[in-house]
């Protein structure tokens, strides 16, 4: 089938080139030169753009793996070994099993406080994205201070709100609680105030319209419409924070991505080794939980 | 009763941003029962007016009187009375897709309703009842458990209506109804305007596209060009010229002059 495909494009072609050409001819001349040199101009010009694109992220590459000594042949020949060493040595034993329950544990710890924060956060971004609409027509300026301190929650990323947090609160759960939050909550507010304007405008216009107010336009016309997305985002959020909660738990000292770092410092790898395993499967068995209820509720 | 004007627009001017006029000394009355049609180019003002009434949009200079109240200065309380009073359907239904089509219906009783009511769908069985007979009398008797996303565009529509009759308006703004629209739906939908005005003597003011459509259904034509009013009166007296007048073209440039 495929072959045949090919076999028949070249003769196919040439019969279009053919037609071109006698179509070409049936042309008025004086016409055809000034058509030829506005077509290869912009092929010259494409191009020049593509050979431009290239050159920049050539040098883009090229510069900035000599800033930071990097070089693309070493990495790629520390693969094999690095392979090697982690099939000789991340492997759980009969041993590292006896601390299962101890992982379980943490997973679960890190897991519930991945999703609390999700909801915590999503709460407090939905009120606050009512205020920073622009379809309710509250308060311009209100509007627009809500967009920027949401602006600023969500630029900061995760890690950074821990080591910041990390001063005022020490090593403990509320700081990775609160660092999630922030970077959370930054992000769902942006979002859940794009979702709004953009599903609900209309309803909200033809409510208001009918004298309905404010509360009542928001629980009769914007949470319906929009509590399908919400929910999505909310869920793909409690995936996202699951991860990063394992990579925050390393500086604030709880939940899984400690343990892990505690079995990997004290070279204890069978038992690291099963904590990557352990939130592997639970990280993709929550995504194909959450893809299913995202297919039913859209 | 019926010689005081439902509503009177006195020289209202309307300027977007300090910059785009919309509306330029615009002056007209609407007597109770009246079925008008406002017809003119794309960005002519004809959205303008009608939101001008119901104040989705704030008129810049002039005064709007609505069934004897001056509303173009009016507080939030009288905002709120006068949208009570009118009901509006838009091109693209507005509705909320999500819910079904009885609870889009009661929504038109929110303006009547506490807000708690309101906010929570606490509606009286009486308004209930009413809201099965206007759906019974628009024909969607069948829809009314379905979700609104799963009808038809001119099902859409007549839940729209349906909407705006739940309000017990004294006026029905309808902005572009038929816009999105088959001819046949169209036909459906203008039908059921038009009865309702005459059964029910609820005031309409229709802006259309559709020149044939409003010489067939209205009484009385607007024509408006650039935000100012270059024609007023029934459609026996509205010529070609006058036509061509409103959408600012010559003989020939028009889809109406095709048939």
């Amino acid at each position: 089938m495929l072959d045949k495909l090919f076999k028949i494009s070249p003769r196919a072609w040439r019969a279009w080139l053919s037609i071109q050409s006698r179509l070409n001819k049936g042309n008025s001349q004086p016409e055809k030169p000034q058509q030829k040199e506005k077509q290869t101009s912009i092929f010259t010009k494409r191009k020049r753009v593509f050979t431009l694109v290239f050159i920049v992220v050539a040098t883009l590459y090229l510069v900035s793996s000599a800033a930071a000594e990097f070089n693309l042949i070493d990495g790629l020949e520390s693969f094999p070994k690095a392979f090697i060493w982690i099939t000789t040595y991340l492997v759980p034993d009969e041993k590292s099993l006896s601390n299962l329950p101890a992982i379980l544990a943490k997973l679960s710890e890190t897991v519930f406080v991945a999703i609390a924060v999700t909801v915590c956060a999503a709460l407090c971004a939905f009120f606050f994205s009512l205020l920073g609409t622009t379809t309710t027509k509250t308060n311009p300026w209100l509007a627009r201070m809500v967009r920027v301190v949401a602006a600023f929650f969500r630029n900061v990323p995760d890690v950074v709100w821990a080591m910041l947090l990390l001063f005022s609160f020490g090593q403990n759960v509320l700081t990775g609680f609160f660092a999630l939050f922030f970077a959370t909550f930054g992000l769902l507010t942006r979002t859940f105030i794009e979702t709004i304007d953009e599903v609900s405008a209309d309803c909200v216009e033809a409510l208001n319209a009918t004298g309905a107010t404010t509360l009542q336009i928001v629980f009769q016309g914007i949470i319906p419409s929009v509590l399908s997305v919400i929910i999505s985002w909310i869920l793909y959020m409690i995936e996202t924070n699951i991860r990063a909660s394992t990579l925050i738990g390393i500086l604030t000292a709880t939940g899984i991505g400690y343990q892990f770092d505690m079995y990997y410092k004290m070279m204890n790898y069978a038992s690291a080794s099963l904590v990557v395993i352990a939130i592997v499967v639970v990280v993709i068995a929550i995504e194909i939980t959450s893809t299913r209820i995202r297919k039913v509720i859209m | 009763m019926s010689d005081a004007p439902i509503l009177e627009f006195k020289n209202v001017s309307k300027t977007y941003n300090k910059i785009t006029k919309a509306l330029s000394d615009v002056s007209f009355s609407l007597e109770e029962g009246e079925f008008v049609s406002i017809i003119g180019p794309s960005g002519s003002g004809k959205s303008t007016i009608l939101r001008c009434i119901n104040r989705l949009v704030d008129a810049t200079e002039g005064s709007i009187i609505f069934d004897g109240h001056d509303i173009s200065r009016a507080d939030k309380r009288e905002i709120h009375q006068v949208r009570k009073k009118t009901g509006m359907i838009f091109q693209h239904y507005n509705l909320v897709n999500r819910l079904s089509v009885i609870e889009n219906v009661l929504h038109g009783r929110l303006g009547h309703k506490s807000t708690l009511s309101g906010v929570v769908g606490l509606y009286t069985e009486k308004e209930k009842e009413r809201a099965f007979e206007i759906l019974e009398k628009l024909g969607l008797t069948e829809q009314a458990y379905k979700r609104c996303d799963e009808l038809s565009g001119g099902q859409k529509q007549r839940v729209g209506i349906a909407r705006s009759i739940m309000q017990e308006p004294r006026l029905i703004l309808c902005d572009e109804p038929i816009a999105s629209l088959d001819p046949s739906s169209s036909k459906v939908i203008m039908d059921h305007l038009s009865n309702i005005n005459q059964t029910m003597n609820i005031t309409c003011l229709i802006n259309l596209h559709q020149v044939q459509v409003a010489l067939k259904y209205s009484r009385r034509i607007i024509g408006i060009t650039s935000g100012q009013i270059v024609y007023d009166g029934p459609p026996e007296t509205l010529t070609q010229d006058i036509i061509y007048e409103i959408y600012q073209s010559k003989e020939g440039e028009l889809i109406t002059d095709v048939g």
